[in-house]
């Protein structure tokens, strides 16, 4: 044997074993029950987190100076649907976010209103689930002030929010984005229906007119486009059932870490 | 137990005689081994998820945030992941799945280092088996020395770890791998709402995460380290002795 033909035989032997590892290891990372197992870290990791912060910690805040010149625009960067459009050239002054679900008195709000009931300005920082950050300064009505207009009802335990972005096509409409977050996350003071970015209004590639704002999570659960809000009390039933578009596609529900 | 040759303290447990001429010592007790080998597990299940997560934004900043155009480290370029499937956990590309191997072994790894650093401390191995003494730190430039030609004891002076041994050990469990865990945690916009004095003491968010992967590049550094020794010093020896806790030592030689 030649060395050349030597080296080759070495390296296709190392391939074909480490092509078998790596099938052993990624047909495990496929099964669902190693994945339901893992799971378990999950809902240690919210109950842990929901005992240190407690309902009223607030994520830390910056000043102007902090504020990042460049605020990547992440998912959707324009819903370009032909109704988004037409809402969109007119300033959305013809928009209304759709309160409804388990509410006593379902709303239908305009930004004007919107812009009447009671706000909060922050400047945050906005931790996307890839490991980035940036830093901005957002202004929006308080979630609960929202929803203690509409009245929660007892059954409600969960906010669902609809956007107008549709990420992935899909037959059954399950690429629609939409996010579900519990009561105390929507009471939460810098909990926002945001409008306002840096001063200006929401501009279309980070969520106009309307986005989220949940500073104590990570960015995907702080939906885009919001469209409508509804007071539900399962969300086992919306979509593929997991509480929201990135995690009905694996993502955890509670991204506070 | 019995006093040895040299007159020196047993370090700890008991030890037996081989037929042979050889002592047999009771050196790892089974606390010892079993989280040795769950850290094991755990580290490289971090590692490989780790550089998973490190995939899908495979840029490193120093501050609060990221500022794209100026990243203290970046890796990789163009459409291939910057770190290939063969040391990523899963192989293919999957941020989700990487999270969820990682919180799950780093749960692990935490409730794993919590049962040794409160066996180590209850038993007082710390202070008796880790915690050099001062004769050990004067003598601390030979025995670099003889690591450097990769010369170990092998005779009485066996019986206890040697200095570069104590303070690397000591390092890795109350330095590195705690380092390890706090920079993760700043990550966390959960836990900054609570524990902001982190953030402020890695200088940051992204410096966290710079901190997180540099601190994890020691610990592979470690381990590169750690098994060149165990090979050199004996590797069935050493294997041996963290599998069924007996480690055998030549009682006549004096290296």
């Amino acid at each position: 044997m030649t060395a050349l033909t030597r080296r080759k035989w070495l390296q296709r032997a190392l391939g074909a074993v480490g092509g078998m590892t790596l099938t052993a290891c990624d047909r495990i990372a496929q099964s669902e029950h190693v994945n339901s197992a893992l799971d378990w870290a999950e809902g240690l990791n919210h109950r842990v987190q929901r005992v240190l912060l407690g309902r009223k910690a607030l994520a830390r805040e910056y000043s102007e100076k902090d504020i990042s010149r460049e605020f990547r625009a992440n998912g959707t960067i324009n819903p370009d649907t032909e109704e988004y459009n037409a809402l969109a050239k007119s300033q959305f002054a013809d928009w209304k976010l759709i309160v409804g679900g388990l509410v006593e008195r379902p709303l239908q709000l305009s930004l004007e209103e919107l812009r009447g009931m009671p706000s909060r300005s922050q400047i945050t920082r906005h931790d996307c689930v890839e490991g980035w950050s940036c830093i901005g300064k957002w202004k929006g009505a308080q979630l609960s002030g929202v929803l203690a207009r509409a009245g929660l009802k007892p059954a409600a335990k969960f906010i669902a929010f609809y956007c107008a972005d549709t990420l992935e096509l899909s037959l059954d409409g399950t690429g629609q984005y939409y996010e579900t977050i519990d009561l105390i996350d929507a009471m939460h003071p810098q909990t926002l229906l945001a409008y306002e970015m840096n001063d200006k209004p929401l501009d279309i590639p980070h969520g106009a007119p309307l986005r989220l704002r949940l500073e104590r999570q990570l960015g995907y659960k702080m939906a885009k486009y919001v469209m409508r809000i509804e007071a539900i009390e399962h969300f086992d039933k919306l979509f593929r059932g997991k509480g929201g578009y990135w995690e009905d596609r694996g993502y955890q529900w509670y991204a506070g870490i | 137990m019995s006093a040895t040759a040299s007159g020196q303290q047993p370090t700890s447990g008991t030890e037996r005689a081989l037929s042979d001429g050889r002592v047999a010592l009771y050196r790892h007790p089974l606390t010892v081994r079993l989280t040795h080998w769950v850290n094991a597990l755990c580290l490289l299940v971090l590692l490989l998820s780790g550089l998973q997560i490190l995939n899908a934004h495979p840029a490193l900043y120093w501050g609060e945030a990221s500022p794209f155009d100026h990243p203290f480290l970046s890796f990789g370029s163009g459409d291939a992941p910057a770190f290939p499937g063969w040391i990523t956990l899963p192989g293919y590309q999957d941020l989700a799945s990487g999270r969820r191997w990682h919180f799950f072994f780093a749960w692990l790894f935490v409730l794993n280092g919590l049962l040794y650093l409160g066996y180590a401390l209850l038993s007082g191995r710390v202070s008796r088996v880790l915690a050099p003494d001062r004769e050990q730190l004067r003598h601390i430039g030979r025995s670099l020395i003889d690591h450097l030609r990769l010369r170990f004891p092998h005779g009485e002076e066996a019986r206890r770890y040697n200095v570069l041994q104590k303070l690397s050990y000591l390092g890795v469990v109350f330095g590195v791998l705690p380092l390890m865990l706090l920079t993760g945690l700043t990550m966390s916009p959960g836990m900054d709402a609570r524990l902001h004095f982190l953030t402020e003491l890695f200088g940051g968010r992204q410096s966290a995460r710079t901190l997180h992967f540099f601190t994890a590049s020691a610990l592979v550094l470690f381990f590169v380290i750690h098994i060149v020794a165990v090979i050199a010093a004996g590797p069935l020896n050493e294997t041996r002795s963290m599998l069924t806790g007996w480690f055998v030592i030549k009682p006549g030689r004096r290296s």
